[in-house]
Protein backbone atom coordinates (compact mmCIF):
# COMPACT_ATOMS: atom_id res chain seq x y z
CA UNK A 1 0.00 0.00 0.00
CA UNK A 2 1.97 2.97 -1.46
CA UNK A 3 2.13 6.49 -0.21
CA UNK A 4 0.63 8.61 -3.05
CA UNK A 5 1.84 12.43 -3.03
CA UNK A 6 0.60 14.85 -5.23
CA UNK A 7 2.88 17.13 -6.89
CA UNK A 8 1.03 20.35 -7.61
CA UNK A 9 2.52 22.26 -10.47
CA UNK A 10 2.61 26.28 -10.90
CA UNK A 11 2.95 27.09 -14.85
CA UNK A 12 4.35 23.51 -15.05
CA UNK A 13 7.19 24.00 -12.68
CA UNK A 14 7.02 22.39 -9.12
CA UNK A 15 7.80 24.80 -6.61
CA UNK A 16 9.91 24.05 -3.63
CA UNK A 17 7.06 23.41 -1.41
CA UNK A 18 6.36 20.82 -3.40
CA UNK A 19 9.59 19.04 -2.94
CA UNK A 20 9.64 19.37 0.85
CA UNK A 21 6.18 17.72 0.22
CA UNK A 22 8.08 14.59 -1.79
CA UNK A 23 10.85 14.36 0.70
CA UNK A 24 8.20 14.23 3.61
CA UNK A 25 5.80 12.05 2.12
CA UNK A 26 8.81 9.64 1.07
CA UNK A 27 10.01 9.43 5.37
CA UNK A 28 6.08 8.64 5.49
CA UNK A 29 6.66 5.83 3.07
CA UNK A 30 9.99 4.76 4.98
CA UNK A 31 8.10 5.24 8.38
CA UNK A 32 5.47 2.73 7.01
CA UNK A 33 7.96 0.65 4.56
CA UNK A 34 6.27 1.04 1.50
CA UNK A 35 7.23 2.95 -1.67
CA UNK A 36 5.75 6.30 -2.95
CA UNK A 37 3.76 7.38 -5.94
CA UNK A 38 3.69 10.98 -6.71
CA UNK A 39 0.68 11.80 -9.20
CA UNK A 40 1.44 14.93 -11.62
CA UNK A 41 -1.85 16.66 -13.38
CA UNK A 42 -1.33 19.38 -15.82
CA UNK A 43 1.17 20.08 -18.62
CA UNK A 44 4.69 19.21 -16.91
CA UNK A 45 7.44 18.42 -18.67
CA UNK A 46 9.24 14.61 -18.69
CA UNK A 47 12.46 16.65 -17.42
CA UNK A 48 10.54 17.88 -14.59
CA UNK A 49 8.32 14.89 -13.55
CA UNK A 50 11.70 12.15 -13.82
CA UNK A 51 13.32 14.64 -11.23
CA UNK A 52 10.75 13.77 -8.62
CA UNK A 53 13.09 10.85 -8.14
CA UNK A 54 15.31 12.52 -6.81
CA UNK A 55 13.02 13.53 -3.66
CA UNK A 56 12.00 9.86 -3.67
CA UNK A 57 9.42 9.17 -5.86
CA UNK A 58 9.60 5.47 -6.86
CA UNK A 59 7.09 6.11 -9.79
CA UNK A 60 5.19 9.10 -10.98
CA UNK A 61 1.49 9.22 -12.83
CA UNK A 62 1.38 11.54 -15.29
CA UNK A 63 -2.05 13.04 -15.87
CA UNK A 64 -1.68 15.26 -18.86
CA UNK A 65 -5.33 16.22 -20.75
CA UNK A 66 -6.64 19.73 -22.14
CA UNK A 67 -9.58 19.50 -19.78
CA UNK A 68 -7.36 19.06 -17.03
CA UNK A 69 -4.48 21.90 -17.85
CA UNK A 70 -5.54 23.93 -15.27
CA UNK A 71 -6.22 23.47 -11.67
CA UNK A 72 -10.30 22.34 -11.16
CA UNK A 73 -10.80 21.56 -7.65
CA UNK A 74 -13.34 19.05 -7.85
CA UNK A 75 -11.98 17.27 -11.02
CA UNK A 76 -8.49 17.26 -9.89
CA UNK A 77 -9.50 15.45 -6.64
CA UNK A 78 -11.46 12.72 -8.38
CA UNK A 79 -8.33 12.39 -9.84
CA UNK A 80 -6.27 11.96 -7.15
CA UNK A 81 -8.61 9.91 -5.14
CA UNK A 82 -9.03 7.39 -8.14
CA UNK A 83 -5.55 7.36 -8.37
CA UNK A 84 -5.69 6.53 -4.57
CA UNK A 85 -7.98 3.94 -5.39
CA UNK A 86 -5.79 2.42 -8.32
CA UNK A 87 -2.34 2.61 -6.82
CA UNK A 88 -4.64 0.83 -3.30
CA UNK A 89 -2.46 3.99 -1.49
CA UNK A 90 -4.33 4.62 2.01
CA UNK A 91 -1.85 7.74 2.72
CA UNK A 92 -2.25 10.65 0.44
CA UNK A 93 0.12 13.87 0.89
CA UNK A 94 -0.29 17.08 -0.74
CA UNK A 95 1.03 20.58 0.22
CA UNK A 96 -0.99 22.85 2.42
CA UNK A 97 -0.99 25.73 -0.38
CA UNK A 98 -4.43 27.57 -1.77
CA UNK A 99 -5.12 24.53 -4.09
CA UNK A 100 -4.06 21.79 -1.50
CA UNK A 101 -6.86 23.66 1.15
CA UNK A 102 -9.21 23.22 -1.90
CA UNK A 103 -8.46 19.51 -2.58
CA UNK A 104 -7.85 18.28 0.68
CA UNK A 105 -11.28 18.05 1.95
CA UNK A 106 -12.90 16.70 -1.27
CA UNK A 107 -10.07 13.72 -1.37
CA UNK A 108 -11.01 13.35 2.45
CA UNK A 109 -14.27 12.98 1.57
CA UNK A 110 -14.23 10.81 -1.37
CA UNK A 111 -11.49 8.09 0.64
CA UNK A 112 -13.10 8.53 3.97
CA UNK A 113 -10.00 9.64 5.12
CA UNK A 114 -9.55 11.57 7.96
CA UNK A 115 -7.55 14.94 7.09
CA UNK A 116 -4.91 16.49 8.72
CA UNK A 117 -4.53 20.25 7.06
CA UNK A 118 -1.26 22.24 8.08
CA UNK A 119 0.74 19.54 9.22
CA UNK A 120 4.08 20.73 10.46
CA UNK A 121 6.02 17.43 10.95
CA UNK A 122 6.15 13.73 10.41
CA UNK A 123 3.26 11.60 11.59
CA UNK A 124 3.81 9.44 14.83
CA UNK A 125 2.54 5.95 14.20
CA UNK A 126 1.03 3.84 16.29
CA UNK A 127 -0.78 0.75 14.73
CA UNK A 128 -3.00 2.44 12.02
CA UNK A 129 -3.16 5.45 13.81
CA UNK A 130 -1.23 8.37 12.73
CA UNK A 131 -0.59 11.50 14.99
CA UNK A 132 0.19 14.43 12.95
CA UNK A 133 1.39 17.89 14.41
CA UNK A 134 -0.72 20.78 13.20
CA UNK A 135 -0.73 24.74 13.07
CA UNK A 136 -3.50 26.00 15.49
CA UNK A 137 -5.27 28.70 16.72
CA UNK A 138 -3.53 30.46 14.23
CA UNK A 139 -0.51 29.70 15.11
CA UNK A 140 -0.60 30.71 18.75
CA UNK A 141 -0.11 26.87 19.59
CA UNK A 142 0.10 23.37 17.69
CA UNK A 143 -2.43 20.69 17.87
CA UNK A 144 -2.03 17.20 17.94
CA UNK A 145 -4.47 15.83 15.45
CA UNK A 146 -5.06 11.77 15.55
CA UNK A 147 -6.01 10.15 11.92
CA UNK A 148 -7.51 7.14 13.32
CA UNK A 149 -9.61 5.91 9.79
CA UNK A 150 -8.01 3.92 7.41
CA UNK A 151 -7.43 6.11 4.21
CA UNK A 152 -5.77 9.32 5.59
CA UNK A 153 -4.67 12.82 4.00
CA UNK A 154 -1.60 15.08 5.18
CA UNK A 155 -1.24 18.59 3.78
CA UNK A 156 2.12 19.81 4.59
CA UNK A 157 2.76 23.36 5.75
CA UNK A 158 5.05 24.84 3.39
CA UNK A 159 8.86 25.32 5.03
CA UNK A 160 8.02 23.21 7.90
CA UNK A 161 9.74 19.96 6.27
CA UNK A 162 13.82 20.27 4.81
CA UNK A 163 14.23 18.75 1.01
CA UNK A 164 16.01 15.91 1.13
CA UNK A 165 17.51 14.54 -2.22
CA UNK A 166 18.25 10.76 -3.52
CA UNK A 167 20.50 10.36 -5.83
CA UNK A 168 17.69 8.21 -7.62
CA UNK A 169 15.25 8.23 -10.67
CA UNK A 170 11.34 7.93 -10.62
CA UNK A 171 9.89 5.84 -14.11
CA UNK A 172 7.14 7.81 -15.23
CA UNK A 173 4.10 6.73 -17.47
CA UNK A 174 0.66 7.86 -18.18
CA UNK A 175 -2.58 7.93 -15.88
CA UNK A 176 -5.83 8.95 -17.51
CA UNK A 177 -9.07 9.13 -15.73
CA UNK A 178 -12.51 9.53 -16.99
CA UNK A 179 -14.17 12.23 -14.83
CA UNK A 180 -17.69 13.00 -15.12
CA UNK A 181 -19.16 16.25 -16.42
CA UNK A 182 -20.11 17.57 -13.30
CA UNK A 183 -16.98 17.82 -12.30
CA UNK A 184 -16.15 20.90 -14.83
CA UNK A 185 -18.73 22.83 -13.73
CA UNK A 186 -16.47 25.43 -12.34
CA UNK A 187 -14.64 27.44 -15.63
CA UNK A 188 -11.64 29.33 -15.40
CA UNK A 189 -11.92 33.02 -17.18
CA UNK A 190 -8.66 34.32 -16.05
CA UNK A 191 -5.31 33.75 -13.85
CA UNK A 192 -3.50 36.56 -12.84
CA UNK A 193 0.16 35.65 -11.81
CA UNK A 194 2.75 38.34 -10.97
CA UNK A 195 5.92 36.38 -11.86
CA UNK A 196 8.40 39.34 -10.65
CA UNK A 197 7.78 39.13 -7.08
CA UNK A 198 8.15 36.28 -4.66
CA UNK A 199 5.13 34.70 -3.12
CA UNK A 200 4.49 35.47 0.46
CA UNK A 201 3.31 31.99 1.03
CA UNK A 202 6.17 30.28 -0.25
CA UNK A 203 8.58 32.98 0.59
CA UNK A 204 11.92 32.08 2.90
CA UNK A 205 12.23 35.39 3.55
CA UNK A 206 9.92 38.28 4.30
CA UNK A 207 9.89 41.92 4.54
CA UNK A 208 6.94 43.23 6.34
CA UNK A 209 5.78 47.08 7.08
CA UNK A 210 3.16 48.42 9.63
CA UNK A 211 2.03 51.44 10.57
CA UNK A 212 5.28 52.80 11.51
CA UNK A 213 5.97 53.53 7.87
CA UNK A 214 3.55 56.16 8.10
CA UNK A 215 2.31 55.70 4.68
CA UNK A 216 1.78 53.67 1.37
CA UNK A 217 4.36 56.03 -0.09
CA UNK A 218 7.14 54.94 2.24
CA UNK A 219 6.87 51.12 0.48
CA UNK A 220 9.86 51.85 -1.86
CA UNK A 221 12.54 51.02 0.93
CA UNK A 222 10.48 47.67 1.85
CA UNK A 223 10.24 46.67 -1.66
CA UNK A 224 13.97 47.34 -2.15
CA UNK A 225 15.17 45.32 0.66
CA UNK A 226 12.76 42.64 0.05
CA UNK A 227 14.11 42.12 -3.83
CA UNK A 228 17.42 42.60 -2.75
CA UNK A 229 16.93 39.62 0.05
CA UNK A 230 14.87 37.89 -2.61
CA UNK A 231 12.51 38.09 0.07
CA UNK A 232 7.88 38.88 -0.40
CA UNK A 233 6.74 42.10 1.45
CA UNK A 234 4.12 41.51 3.75
CA UNK A 235 2.30 43.73 6.27
CA UNK A 236 0.18 44.30 9.19
CA UNK A 237 -3.59 44.34 9.50
CA UNK A 238 -3.88 48.13 10.04
CA UNK A 239 -1.83 48.46 6.93
CA UNK A 240 -3.76 46.68 4.88
CA UNK A 241 -7.47 47.91 6.63
CA UNK A 242 -5.99 51.59 5.48
CA UNK A 243 -5.67 50.10 1.96
CA UNK A 244 -2.13 51.01 1.90
CA UNK A 245 -1.11 47.52 0.47
CA UNK A 246 -3.25 44.75 -0.71
CA UNK A 247 -5.17 42.26 1.83
CA UNK A 248 -3.01 38.85 0.32
CA UNK A 249 -0.58 41.05 1.95
CA UNK A 250 -1.39 41.01 5.57
CA UNK A 251 -0.05 38.28 7.86
CA UNK A 252 -1.49 37.56 11.77
CA UNK A 253 -4.35 36.11 12.62
CA UNK A 254 -6.49 36.74 10.27
CA UNK A 255 -5.02 37.14 7.45
CA UNK A 256 -1.87 34.87 6.74
CA UNK A 257 0.23 32.74 8.28
CA UNK A 258 3.70 32.42 7.23
CA UNK A 259 6.58 30.18 8.58
CA UNK A 260 9.46 31.92 6.88
CA UNK A 261 13.15 31.16 7.64
CA UNK A 262 13.76 35.01 8.39
CA UNK A 263 11.30 37.31 8.74
CA UNK A 264 11.83 41.17 9.49
CA UNK A 265 9.53 43.29 10.91
CA UNK A 266 9.59 46.95 10.26
CA UNK A 267 7.51 49.99 12.19
CA UNK A 268 5.11 46.55 13.62
CA UNK A 269 4.35 47.10 17.51
CA UNK A 270 3.59 43.42 17.36
CA UNK A 271 0.20 42.84 18.34
CA UNK A 272 -0.76 39.57 19.77
CA UNK A 273 -3.08 38.90 16.53
CA UNK A 274 0.15 39.83 14.14
CA UNK A 275 2.31 37.51 16.57
CA UNK A 276 0.26 34.71 15.91
CA UNK A 277 0.78 34.93 11.55
CA UNK A 278 4.28 34.87 12.18
CA UNK A 279 5.16 32.78 15.68
CA UNK A 280 6.69 29.54 13.41
CA UNK A 281 9.03 31.90 12.05
CA UNK A 282 12.53 30.68 12.45
CA UNK A 283 14.63 33.90 12.67
CA UNK A 284 12.56 37.21 13.48
CA UNK A 285 14.38 40.19 13.18
CA UNK A 286 12.23 43.58 14.78
CA UNK A 287 12.90 46.99 13.83
CA UNK A 288 10.58 49.47 15.78
CA UNK A 289 11.54 53.11 17.39
CA UNK A 290 9.67 51.82 20.37
CA UNK A 291 12.10 50.11 22.67
CA UNK A 292 8.67 48.85 24.56
CA UNK A 293 7.21 47.24 21.51
CA UNK A 294 5.77 43.83 22.31
CA UNK A 295 7.62 42.71 19.37
CA UNK A 296 10.50 42.99 20.54
CA UNK A 297 10.03 39.89 23.28
CA UNK A 298 9.43 37.39 20.39
CA UNK A 299 12.38 38.32 18.61
CA UNK A 300 15.90 37.02 17.65
CA UNK A 301 17.10 40.01 16.99
CA UNK A 302 16.46 43.42 17.37
CA UNK A 303 17.04 47.06 16.18
CA UNK A 304 15.84 50.07 18.41
CA UNK A 305 15.66 52.75 15.65
CA UNK A 306 13.84 54.83 13.25
CA UNK A 307 12.99 52.55 10.28
CA UNK A 308 13.73 55.46 7.99
CA UNK A 309 17.41 55.23 9.37
CA UNK A 310 17.66 51.62 9.79
CA UNK A 311 16.33 50.47 6.81
CA UNK A 312 18.59 52.47 3.99
CA UNK A 313 21.65 51.09 6.16
CA UNK A 314 20.47 47.72 5.67
CA UNK A 315 19.89 48.30 1.98
CA UNK A 316 23.35 49.17 1.74
CA UNK A 317 24.90 46.59 3.94
CA UNK A 318 23.15 44.14 1.78
CA UNK A 319 24.17 45.58 -1.22
CA UNK A 320 27.83 45.31 -0.05
CA UNK A 321 27.47 41.96 1.35
CA UNK A 322 25.97 40.75 -1.86
CA UNK A 323 29.02 42.51 -4.21
CA UNK A 324 31.44 40.61 -1.95
CA UNK A 325 29.90 37.08 -1.94
CA UNK B 1 -31.89 33.33 -3.54
CA UNK B 2 -31.71 31.60 -0.52
CA UNK B 3 -28.17 31.80 1.15
CA UNK B 4 -26.61 29.53 3.86
CA UNK B 5 -23.73 30.99 5.94
CA UNK B 6 -21.85 29.11 7.98
CA UNK B 7 -21.08 30.24 11.30
CA UNK B 8 -18.59 29.57 13.81
CA UNK B 9 -18.18 30.36 17.51
CA UNK B 10 -14.34 31.14 18.36
CA UNK B 11 -11.91 32.57 20.69
CA UNK B 12 -11.60 36.46 20.48
CA UNK B 13 -8.22 37.21 18.79
CA UNK B 14 -6.60 38.71 21.23
CA UNK B 15 -7.32 35.83 23.22
CA UNK B 16 -3.74 33.82 24.96
CA UNK B 17 -4.07 30.73 24.00
CA UNK B 18 -3.57 28.22 27.19
CA UNK B 19 -4.22 24.73 27.92
CA UNK B 20 -5.44 22.22 30.87
CA UNK B 21 -5.39 18.18 31.90
CA UNK B 22 -1.87 18.13 31.10
CA UNK B 23 -2.02 19.86 27.56
CA UNK B 24 -4.94 18.07 26.86
CA UNK B 25 -7.69 20.42 26.80
CA UNK B 26 -8.36 24.31 25.74
CA UNK B 27 -8.33 26.53 28.61
CA UNK B 28 -11.68 28.46 27.83
CA UNK B 29 -11.72 29.95 31.34
CA UNK B 30 -11.93 33.78 30.92
CA UNK B 31 -12.29 33.37 27.10
CA UNK B 32 -14.59 36.01 25.21
CA UNK B 33 -16.03 34.03 22.13
CA UNK B 34 -17.25 35.88 18.89
CA UNK B 35 -18.12 35.05 15.51
CA UNK B 36 -15.60 33.94 13.38
CA UNK B 37 -13.83 36.63 11.89
CA UNK B 38 -13.75 34.99 8.24
CA UNK B 39 -17.88 34.33 8.63
CA UNK B 40 -18.43 37.49 9.33
CA UNK B 41 -17.19 38.57 5.97
CA UNK B 42 -19.71 35.65 4.75
CA UNK B 43 -22.08 37.28 6.59
CA UNK B 44 -21.76 41.27 5.36
CA UNK B 45 -21.47 39.78 1.42
CA UNK B 46 -24.84 37.25 1.75
CA UNK B 47 -26.31 40.39 3.19
CA UNK B 48 -25.20 42.71 0.49
CA UNK B 49 -26.24 40.16 -2.11
CA UNK B 50 -30.16 39.92 -0.47
CA UNK B 51 -30.89 43.22 -0.10
CA UNK B 52 -33.82 44.91 -1.30
CA UNK B 53 -36.18 41.77 -0.91
CA UNK B 54 -33.75 39.50 -3.34
CA UNK B 55 -33.46 36.56 -1.02
CA UNK B 56 -33.01 34.88 2.47
CA UNK B 57 -29.89 35.22 4.15
CA UNK B 58 -29.75 31.54 6.98
CA UNK B 59 -26.81 31.21 9.13
CA UNK B 60 -25.97 27.26 10.57
CA UNK B 61 -24.27 26.79 13.22
CA UNK B 62 -22.84 23.19 14.90
CA UNK B 63 -22.71 23.56 18.53
CA UNK B 64 -24.19 23.49 21.91
CA UNK B 65 -26.21 26.42 23.36
CA UNK B 66 -23.33 28.27 24.81
CA UNK B 67 -22.92 29.59 21.20
CA UNK B 68 -26.35 31.31 21.05
CA UNK B 69 -24.89 34.57 22.05
CA UNK B 70 -22.68 34.60 19.01
CA UNK B 71 -25.53 32.76 16.54
CA UNK B 72 -28.01 36.20 18.21
CA UNK B 73 -25.43 38.46 17.09
CA UNK B 74 -25.45 37.02 13.43
CA UNK B 75 -29.02 37.60 13.53
CA UNK B 76 -28.84 40.86 14.82
CA UNK B 77 -25.77 41.49 12.13
CA UNK B 78 -28.50 40.83 9.60
CA UNK B 79 -29.21 36.91 8.73
CA UNK B 80 -32.82 36.19 8.29
CA UNK B 81 -32.80 32.93 10.47
CA UNK B 82 -30.69 30.60 12.25
CA UNK B 83 -30.36 26.91 12.88
CA UNK B 84 -28.28 25.40 15.20
CA UNK B 85 -27.06 21.81 15.06
CA UNK B 86 -27.25 20.88 18.68
CA UNK B 87 -23.68 19.17 19.34
CA UNK B 88 -20.23 19.52 19.95
CA UNK B 89 -17.88 20.39 16.71
CA UNK B 90 -15.52 17.17 16.98
CA UNK B 91 -13.91 18.44 13.29
CA UNK B 92 -14.61 19.87 9.94
CA UNK B 93 -15.95 16.10 8.76
CA UNK B 94 -18.30 16.04 11.96
CA UNK B 95 -19.31 19.83 10.94
CA UNK B 96 -19.38 19.72 7.55
CA UNK B 97 -21.16 16.00 7.46
CA UNK B 98 -24.58 18.03 9.84
CA UNK B 99 -24.37 21.21 7.35
CA UNK B 100 -25.11 19.00 4.18
CA UNK B 101 -27.44 16.74 6.17
CA UNK B 102 -29.86 20.61 6.81
CA UNK B 103 -28.82 21.57 3.00
CA UNK B 104 -30.07 18.90 1.55
CA UNK B 105 -33.29 19.10 2.99
CA UNK B 106 -33.65 23.05 2.33
CA UNK B 107 -32.37 23.97 -1.29
CA UNK B 108 -29.43 26.70 -1.19
CA UNK B 109 -28.49 28.58 -3.94
CA UNK B 110 -25.33 29.50 -2.33
CA UNK B 111 -23.39 28.25 0.77
CA UNK B 112 -20.49 30.35 2.78
CA UNK B 113 -18.18 29.35 5.06
CA UNK B 114 -15.29 31.44 6.42
CA UNK B 115 -12.12 30.25 4.39
CA UNK B 116 -11.18 28.93 7.96
CA UNK B 117 -11.98 29.45 11.37
CA UNK B 118 -9.01 30.52 13.40
CA UNK B 119 -9.24 28.03 15.89
CA UNK B 120 -8.42 25.16 14.03
CA UNK B 121 -7.63 26.60 10.64
CA UNK B 122 -8.37 23.80 8.55
CA UNK B 123 -10.43 25.54 5.18
CA UNK B 124 -12.04 22.17 5.37
CA UNK B 125 -15.52 22.45 5.71
CA UNK B 126 -16.21 24.32 2.30
CA UNK B 127 -14.19 21.63 0.25
CA UNK B 128 -16.12 18.43 2.39
CA UNK B 129 -19.93 20.23 1.76
CA UNK B 130 -19.03 20.27 -1.87
CA UNK B 131 -17.95 17.29 -1.59
CA UNK B 132 -20.65 15.72 -0.42
CA UNK B 133 -23.41 17.86 -1.84
CA UNK B 134 -21.43 17.37 -4.81
CA UNK B 135 -21.13 20.26 -6.26
CA UNK B 136 -18.35 22.86 -6.67
CA UNK B 137 -16.17 24.40 -3.71
CA UNK B 138 -13.77 26.98 -3.56
CA UNK B 139 -11.88 27.01 -1.05
CA UNK B 140 -10.30 30.68 -0.31
CA UNK B 141 -11.70 33.40 -2.80
CA UNK B 142 -11.16 37.48 -2.48
CA UNK B 143 -14.25 38.70 -4.90
CA UNK B 144 -17.64 37.32 -5.21
CA UNK B 145 -20.43 38.37 -7.38
CA UNK B 146 -23.30 36.89 -7.76
CA UNK B 147 -25.36 37.56 -11.60
CA UNK B 148 -28.18 35.37 -12.48
CA UNK B 149 -27.64 31.82 -12.25
CA UNK B 150 -23.90 31.88 -11.70
CA UNK B 151 -21.51 33.57 -9.46
CA UNK B 152 -17.75 34.99 -10.43
CA UNK B 153 -14.98 34.67 -7.53
CA UNK B 154 -11.44 35.47 -7.47
CA UNK B 155 -9.40 32.90 -5.60
CA UNK B 156 -6.38 33.48 -4.08
CA UNK B 157 -2.90 31.66 -5.78
CA UNK B 158 0.32 31.83 -4.13
CA UNK B 159 1.63 35.24 -6.31
CA UNK B 160 -1.54 36.03 -7.57
CA UNK B 161 -5.40 35.11 -8.29
CA UNK B 162 -7.99 33.09 -10.76
CA UNK B 163 -11.27 34.42 -11.53
CA UNK B 164 -13.72 31.41 -11.49
CA UNK B 165 -17.46 31.31 -13.08
CA UNK B 166 -19.36 29.35 -11.29
CA UNK B 167 -23.45 28.15 -12.18
CA UNK B 168 -25.43 27.82 -8.50
CA UNK B 169 -25.47 26.57 -6.34
CA UNK B 170 -21.72 26.24 -4.75
CA UNK B 171 -19.99 26.45 -1.79
CA UNK B 172 -17.58 29.28 -1.29
CA UNK B 173 -14.67 30.51 1.97
CA UNK B 174 -14.96 34.12 1.85
CA UNK B 175 -11.38 35.98 2.79
CA UNK B 176 -10.71 39.77 3.50
CA UNK B 177 -11.32 41.90 -0.31
CA UNK B 178 -15.09 39.77 -0.35
CA UNK B 179 -17.05 42.48 2.17
CA UNK B 180 -16.57 44.21 5.31
CA UNK B 181 -17.94 43.36 8.36
CA UNK B 182 -21.09 44.43 9.63
CA UNK B 183 -21.67 45.91 12.84
CA UNK B 184 -25.15 45.39 14.61
CA UNK B 185 -27.42 48.58 14.98
CA UNK B 186 -30.02 48.68 17.56
CA UNK B 187 -32.76 47.75 15.39
CA UNK B 188 -30.88 44.79 14.24
CA UNK B 189 -30.08 43.87 18.06
CA UNK B 190 -33.79 44.21 18.97
CA UNK B 191 -35.00 42.59 16.21
CA UNK B 192 -32.30 39.51 16.59
CA UNK B 193 -33.87 38.70 19.39
CA UNK B 194 -37.62 38.04 18.16
CA UNK B 195 -35.95 36.11 14.50
CA UNK B 196 -36.51 32.31 14.26
CA UNK B 197 -33.26 30.71 15.99
CA UNK B 198 -34.09 26.51 15.36
CA UNK B 199 -32.31 24.04 16.94
CA UNK B 200 -32.02 20.60 15.47
CA UNK B 201 -30.51 17.27 16.48
CA UNK B 202 -26.75 16.24 15.02
CA UNK B 203 -26.76 12.86 12.67
CA UNK B 204 -24.75 10.44 13.71
CA UNK B 205 -21.59 10.55 11.90
CA UNK B 206 -18.25 7.86 11.39
CA UNK B 207 -15.09 9.78 13.71
CA UNK B 208 -12.23 10.15 11.43
CA UNK B 209 -10.31 11.97 13.82
CA UNK B 210 -9.36 13.11 17.24
CA UNK B 211 -7.82 16.18 18.67
CA UNK B 212 -5.18 14.17 21.23
CA UNK B 213 -3.13 17.41 22.83
CA UNK B 214 -1.61 21.06 21.86
CA UNK B 215 1.27 22.78 22.68
CA UNK B 216 2.58 26.01 22.29
CA UNK B 217 5.69 27.20 20.37
CA UNK B 218 9.04 26.78 22.45
CA UNK B 219 9.91 30.31 23.31
CA UNK B 220 12.80 32.00 21.79
CA UNK B 221 15.75 33.32 23.80
CA UNK B 222 16.33 36.92 24.79
CA UNK B 223 16.36 39.08 21.73
CA UNK B 224 20.13 40.45 20.58
CA UNK B 225 20.06 43.44 20.36
CA UNK B 226 22.15 45.68 17.41
CA UNK B 227 22.77 49.43 18.19
CA UNK B 228 20.40 51.46 15.17
CA UNK B 229 24.12 53.46 14.65
CA UNK B 230 25.25 49.81 13.76
CA UNK B 231 22.68 48.33 11.84
CA UNK B 232 24.78 47.13 8.97
CA UNK B 233 26.20 44.80 11.60
CA UNK B 234 22.69 42.85 11.58
CA UNK B 235 23.24 41.50 7.97
CA UNK B 236 26.45 40.88 9.11
CA UNK B 237 24.65 38.71 12.39
CA UNK B 238 22.17 36.93 9.51
CA UNK B 239 24.39 35.79 7.60
CA UNK B 240 27.27 34.23 10.05
CA UNK B 241 25.33 33.79 12.86
CA UNK B 242 21.37 32.86 12.12
CA UNK B 243 22.80 31.53 8.77
CA UNK B 244 19.24 32.66 7.01
CA UNK B 245 20.77 35.30 4.22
Amino acid sequence: MPVLIYTENAEGKFKKSIFEAVSYARAIADQTNTSLVAISIGDVNADQLSALGKYGADKVLNVSNAKLKNFVNQAYASVIAAAAKKENASIVVLSNSFSGRGLAPRIGVKLEAGVADGAVSLPEISGDKFSVKKTAFSGKAFATVELTSANKVIALTPNSYKVVEKAAAGSVEDFTVENKESDFKAMIKEIVRSTDKVSLPDAEIVVSGGRGLKGPENWGMIEELADLLGAATACSKPVSDAGWRPHSEHVGQTGIAVSPNLYIAIGISGAIQHLAGVSSSKVIVVINKDPEAPFFKVADYGIVGDAFEVVPQLIAAVKEYKASA
Amino acid sequence: MKILVCISNVPDTTTKITFTDNNTQFNTNGVQFILNPYDEIALARAIELTEGGKGTVTVINVGEVNTEATIRKALAIGADDAVRVNAKPHDAWFVASQVAQYARQNAFDLILTGRESIDYNGSKVAGMLGELLDIPSVSIIKKLDIDGDKGTVEREIEGGKEVLVIPLPFIAGTAEGVAEPKIPNMRGIMSARTKPLNVIEAVEVKILSEITGYETPAPRGQVKLVSADESAKLIGLLHTEARVI
